[in-house]
């Protein structure tokens, strides 16, 4: 390269010059106009042939006028995507410490599996004869489900996690319905519980009983004994979470499964955090009746911003022949779709079969790993999760003592008269290029921060993590409040206004009013 | 193991950082009982390419949709999707980023969503749409119940041609819930009779249009009758290729649409994951499930986007929620957001004359074969044809000479006409392929 004449070493940086650029762009950080903004409705990215002019078949029916969709050629939605994708924290990025989401790495070859034909391209109504392969799968991942879980069945059509829940509270509604018990409409939900567990026992119909938690954040057993004593022929079961939202394992966690099934209730599992026990522990052993297992969770396909997940439910003898359609069989010739309710079956619960796309990449997550593998993951996790407890406990405040399992709680005690809160020190581990951990919750602490590593992080990441995060806490204390209050000032916006959003609803993009008068 | 970085070593250290002697020592609070001793029973961890080729020879065992002249409706639809759709959403910023719950690194998940509920908006041609549902279905069934919220009312009328496995997913959700629902017979060409059934009771009507048998249904006629009663209007889709060929369900009336986004830049995936569409009136937004995106401004007055009234939700309101709805099809709206920005207007619609062309086409070639009959006044790109011999048999008959020749009705209603066969033809089918279809029947019936 030619360098006579082009300055090679920059003059000293000088901090304060931070011109506001013509363009809107900051370097990397491409200004991204809406779609809308930028698209016209005659402009397409596909190229589709000619329309032959056959005739209609709408009858008075056709849609007339424009529809007002922009559209953009191949070009410009590539880069607008793109631009657009760079505004975003991802796994593949950084240490995303979301405890409860178990943001774990998500293998690539999971991503091509799901793409093979013989499972992305295939009909859920075709006959069955042509699609043996995709239900060979299904039936493999229930093997590995059960087997891993030490149950008796599953049902694998659930799309998410809640939807899970949903299940499982529905089957034992119908059980405790055909054995005469349809009094039973109570479920005990302990108040560290997921939101989702007391939605979805009254969107079964059942009421929520909020059991306290105890101390040391577990659940509170002699409450639970005066909850079910007080009126033990309305109880149809609990809801609890092993390991709970505290990160703990329910040391108690068989008494009462035997508490509830004296009661004549049947125990509910959320199973969000089985990522702490797979290998070590089976559920089954516990006295569980259904759990729900979160795929893109535990068993690592992607969380795609927001979804789609997969919740596979796991049924007791008890409650397995409540299960909903459709299900795989296996017969002589093959594999077979149980497709329509029988008297017992609670019914459907989506259109077809559930989440063949995430079942291909959890099939193949799990078997990369293999009995060996996977127990080793929860063991790194937990691991992990303890490491970071550990190295963190003289700077903040651990909300329980003892060894934690695959999440780390703090409160924030530690923060106590700095003029900083839970919300401030999150927002400034974003400007230390770390996605915050989960805030505000469990309810059952205050300022809750729950940290949740996985097995996907190495000693050298979390030894950087510990770093940032003993370097904030000190900062904290040393009265640096306005520093936090001021974060995140590297991300690609400031502090965002909420309230704002929720008090005058903008939920979608409508013309400038001078253009939508102009056009009137 | 390869997903795993850390080594005996870093462990080690780990553990003495902790104070504990052993793994073992974090799980002490397992009941003894509960511990397991030895490995489960299942093979031990696999190479990259091992499980490359088991899975390809899974996968191998299924016939795949574009290896054959094919003709599947019925809820999932076979349309071509461009390369940069499944390109951009395997970008690491989509793919792995969780909900966007902190929205200062999140923009480019949320600009999309808010994208995404303008243009379910419009295709709709309603106010306002929500982040996504799990699919048509739930979809479907979330909106009845949400009428019961809305009216106070607790009776729901399904109209003979919603897709059979919506009224069931439906039914479920409603049937703990002290919803009733009529008995639903499925039926062509009865829709408008729900007309009938309306009184101050209703809380909503649910129709389909087009239909499970491919009929488009005049929406308003039924829209002004139920807004005489207070009731609502439900509509649903299970395409959303076809509003782009006929009247937005807002227009005619409906108060709440409801459908299923697959057509639009998600694959088949047999049956899932799939993304539900749920949009409806302004005034009604707080009481819709899920989740929803919001524009807003930063603390430098430039302009980003939340999710927003989340006092609906499950994680703020607990058993007030409007739903329990958490992960929904994130990933599959950005799907189809982007193929909907591929496409414009201009291009959906010409998409949606070739699918409707094609499947005009099928209609006249299938109608001068013997022992069938057309039975549709009107379709998009699915009709419903009558068959001299069990459609489940032709079917079957169609598959051994490898053409998957449409869903027999019976296989979504185990006690609907046997004779009836569902056909879709949309712009992937070339005209070889239909003759080829009309050839196979013709010999099948023959």
């Amino acid at each position: 390269m030619k360098t006579q004449g082009r300055p090679t070493s920059p003059v000293a940086a000088n901090d304060a010059m931070q011109p506001k650029t013509v363009s809107g762009n900051k370097a990397l950080k491409q200004a991204t106009k809406l779609i809308f903004e930028t698209g016209t409705p005659r402009r397409t990215g596909v190229d589709l042939p000619e329309p032959k002019g056959r005739a209609s078949r709408l009858g008075d029916h056709a849609r007339e006028g424009e529809i007002g969709l922009p559209g953009l050629s191949e070009p410009e939605t590539m880069r607008h995507y793109v631009r657009l994708s760079q505004k975003n924290y991802a796994i593949d990025l950084g240490v995303y410490p979301l405890g409860s989401c178990t943001m774990k790495h998500n293998p690539r070859l999971n991503e091509k599996v799901a793409r093979m034909p013989g499972f992305a391209d295939v009909h859920p109504l075709q006959p069955i004869s042509t699609v043996q392969g995709a239900l060979e799968l299904m039936h493999e991942l229930s093997h590995w489900i059960c087997t891993l879980t030490g149950m008796p069945a599953v049902a694998l059509t659930p799309k998410a996690g809640a939807h899970g829940e949903l299940c499982g509270m529905m089957a034992i509604r119908a059980r405790l319905d055909a054995d005469g018990q349809s009094q039973r409409r109570r479920v005990l939900v302990p108040e560290s519980a997921h939101g989702t567990n007391p939605a979805t026992a009254v969107q079964c119909g059942f009421t929520v009983d909020e059991i306290p938690a105890s101390g040391d954040g577990r659940v509170n057993l002699d409450a639970l004994k005066d909850k079910i004593k007080s009126d033990p022929d309305t109880v149809a079961g609990i809801m609890l979470t092993n390991p709970n939202t505290c990160g703990l394992f329910e040391r108690d966690i068989i008494e009462i499964a035997d508490l509830i099934h004296a009661a004549g209730g049947y125990f509910y599992c959320d199973g969000a955090n089985f990522n702490a026990l797979v290998g070590r522990v089976r559920p089954g052993d516990l006295g569980v009746d259904a759990m729900h297992l979160n795929l893109h969770k535990t068993f690592s396909t992607p969380h795609g911003g927001g979804g789609p997940g997969s919740g596979p439910t796991v049924l007791s003898d008890a409650l397995k022949t409540h299960a909903p359609v459709p299900y795989v069989v296996q017969t002589d010739e093959g594999y077979d779709l149980v497709e329509h309710k029988d008297e017992v079956s609670f019914g459907r619960m989506c259109a077809f079969h559930g989440q063949m796309g995430m079942y291909s990449r959890a099939l193949t997550y799990m078997m990369s790993h293999g009995s060996d593998g996977l127990k080793q993951a929860t063991e790194d996790a937990v691991l992990n999760a303890n490491y970071i407890q550990a190295s963190l406990s003289d700077v903040m405040t651990p909300a329980f003592g003892g060894v934690c399992m695959h999440e780390a709680l703090f409160d924030d005690r530690f923060l106590k008269d700095t003029g900083v809160e839970t919300l401030d020190f999150a927002k400034a581990m974003i400007d230390e290029g770390y996605h915050p951990m989960t805030m505000y919750f469990p309810l059952v602490v205050h300022g809750a921060m729950l940290i949740e590593p996985t097995e996907s992080e190495s000693k050298g990441e979390l030894d950087r993590f510990i770093l940032s995060m003993r370097h904030l806490a000190e900062k904290a204390k040393a009265g640096e409040a306005d520093m936090f209050k001021q974060a995140p000032v590297h991300a690609p916006m400031r502090r965002l206004d909420e309230t704002q959003a929720a008090r005058k609803p903008v939920l979608r993009w409508t013309p400038p009013v001078e253009t939508a008068e102009a056009a009137e | 193991m390869r997903y795993l970085p850390s080594n005996e070593n870093d462990r080690a250290q780990m553990l003495d950082v902790i104070g504990v002697k052993s793994i073992d020592d974090l799980f002490e609070d397992v009941p003894k009982s509960a511990r397991l001793k030895d490995l489960i029973d299942l093979p031990k961890h696999q190479s990259e390419q091992a499980i490359e080729q088991h899975m390809a020879r899974l996968s191998a065992k299924s016939v795949s949709a574009s290896s054959v002249p094919f003709f599947c409706g019925a809820g999932a639809y076979k349309h071509h999707i461009p390369a940069t759709v499944d390109h951009l959403i395997q970008r690491s910023e989509f793919l792995t980023a969780y909900t966007p719950y902190q929205p200062e690194i999140s923009q480019g998940t949320l600009q999309a969503l808010f994208e995404f509920q303008t243009q379910v908006a419009l295709l709709t041609g309603t106010e306002v749409a929500n982040a996504s549902m799990y699919d048509g279905s739930t979809a479907c069934a979330e909106a009845v119940v949400m009428a019961k919220r809305v009216t106070r009312k607790s009776k729901a009328i399904l109209a003979p041609g919603l897709h059979p496995h919506y009224a069931a997913a439906t039914q479920t959700l409603a049937s703990t819930l002290d919803i009733s629902i009529n008995e639903v017979t499925p039926q062509i060409g009865a829709d408008a009779g729900v007309i009938d059934m309306i009184t101050d009771e209703t809380a909503c009507v649910v129709v389909q249009s087009p239909n499970v048998f491919g009929e488009i249904v005049d929406l308003a006629p039924i829209a002004e009758k139920a807004h005489a009663h207070k009731a609502l209007l439900i509509a649903v889709f299970t395409e959303p290729v076809a509003l782009a060929a006929i009247k937005s369900p807002g227009e005619q009336g409906a108060d709440i649409v409801v459908g299923e986004g697959q057509g639009l830049g998600v694959g088949l995936n047999y049956g899932g994951p799939h993304v539900g569409l749920f949009a409806c009136r302004q005034k009604l937004v707080r009481q819709m499930p899920g989740r929803v995106c919001g524009e807003t401004v930063d603390a430098n007055g430039e302009r980003g986007y939340v999710l927003t009234l989340s006092t609906r939700e499950q994680h703020i309101r607990r058993e007030k929620a409007t739903s329990n709805i958490c992960t929904n099809s994130g990933l599959c709206c950005l799907a189809f957001t982007i193929h909907m920005s591929l496409l414009g207007d201009a291009g959906l619609k010409r998409m949606a004359t070739l699918n409707h062309e094609a499947a005009c086409h099928m209609a006249d070639i299938i109608d001068g074969i013997d022992g069938t009959e057309v039975l549709n006044d009107t379709f998009f790109n699915e009709f419903t044809v009558r068959l001299s011999r069990p459609a489940e048999e032709v079917v079957d008959a169609l598959a051994e000479k490898n053409i998957l020749g449409g869903v027999p009705f019976s296989r979504i209603a185990p006690d609907g006409d046997p004779s009836l066969l569902l056909v879709c033809t949309t712009e992937v089918v070339s005209d070889a392929d239909m003759h080829a279809f009309g050839h196979a029947l013709e010999e099948v019936l023959g």
